[in-house]
């Protein structure tokens, strides 16, 4: 099993991109605009994340016997 | 060249928790999945091999005829205790103290639930032996 460090990076990229987007929608007067970029990339995180977070559970189910 | 995998996770962590800081004043919500992702990365890393000290303990209880229902609950409560743990630690990273506490509350109870067959098994044995 390697260490993966790729869905970190990506999550971190994302974060840097909506945080950039947010300023300059910001600056530009566009204040909706700037809270749904924030949501969208937040939507994509979790989509990230919420998939480690079953293989998480599936984890611990199959290894501690837990049905 | 055995665990020396925890250079590389020392590694990771660093790299995760540079990242993490320099998004927190931001954006703090990217910070906590960035913290709930290495978590689990980690977790995965390292989780197979406790399964092979999982089947080691599994074989010693076969070999001394230990009753397997001790050890499969045990194993459970082990299970329920590190998932509340998780929860509640990413719920007070993200300062929910009040639902990280909850959290800690339903796994105290269930592990509870489930150590009622021990304890009657305790209660049976001293019953046993007072005449």
């Amino acid at each position: 099993m390697e260490l993966d460090v790729s869905l970190i990076f990506k999550i971190a990229a994302i974060g840097i991109l909506i945080a950039v987007l947010d300023q300059i929608l910001r600056r530009a007067g566009r204040e909706e605009q700037a809270m749904m970029t924030t949501l969208a990339g937040l939507v994509v995180v979790m989509l990230l994340v919420i998939n480690l977070v079953s293989k998480l559970f599936n984890t611990v189910r199959t290894l501690f016997q837990l049905y | 060249m055995i665990a020396l995998e925890i250079f590389q996770i020392v590694g990771l962590a660093i790299v995760a928790a540079a990242l993490s800081v320099l998004l927190k004043k931001q954006k703090p919500e990217i910070s906590l999945f960035i913290s709930i992702a290495t978590g689990l990365m980690i977790f995965f890393f390292v989780v197979f091999k406790l399964s092979a000290v999982l089947t080691l303990l599994q074989d010693l209880s076969k070999r001394v005829n230990m009753d397997f229902v001790y050890l499969s609950t045990i194993l459970k409560i082990i299970g329920i205790a590190y998932i509340t743990t998780f929860g509640a630690e990413i719920c007070r990273d993200a300062g929910e103290n009040a639902i990280a506490s909850k959290v800690e509350f339903a796994g105290k109870i269930l592990i509870m639930l489930l150590a009622i067959p021990i304890l009657m098994a305790v209660l049976d044995t001293i019953l046993k032996i007072i005449p």
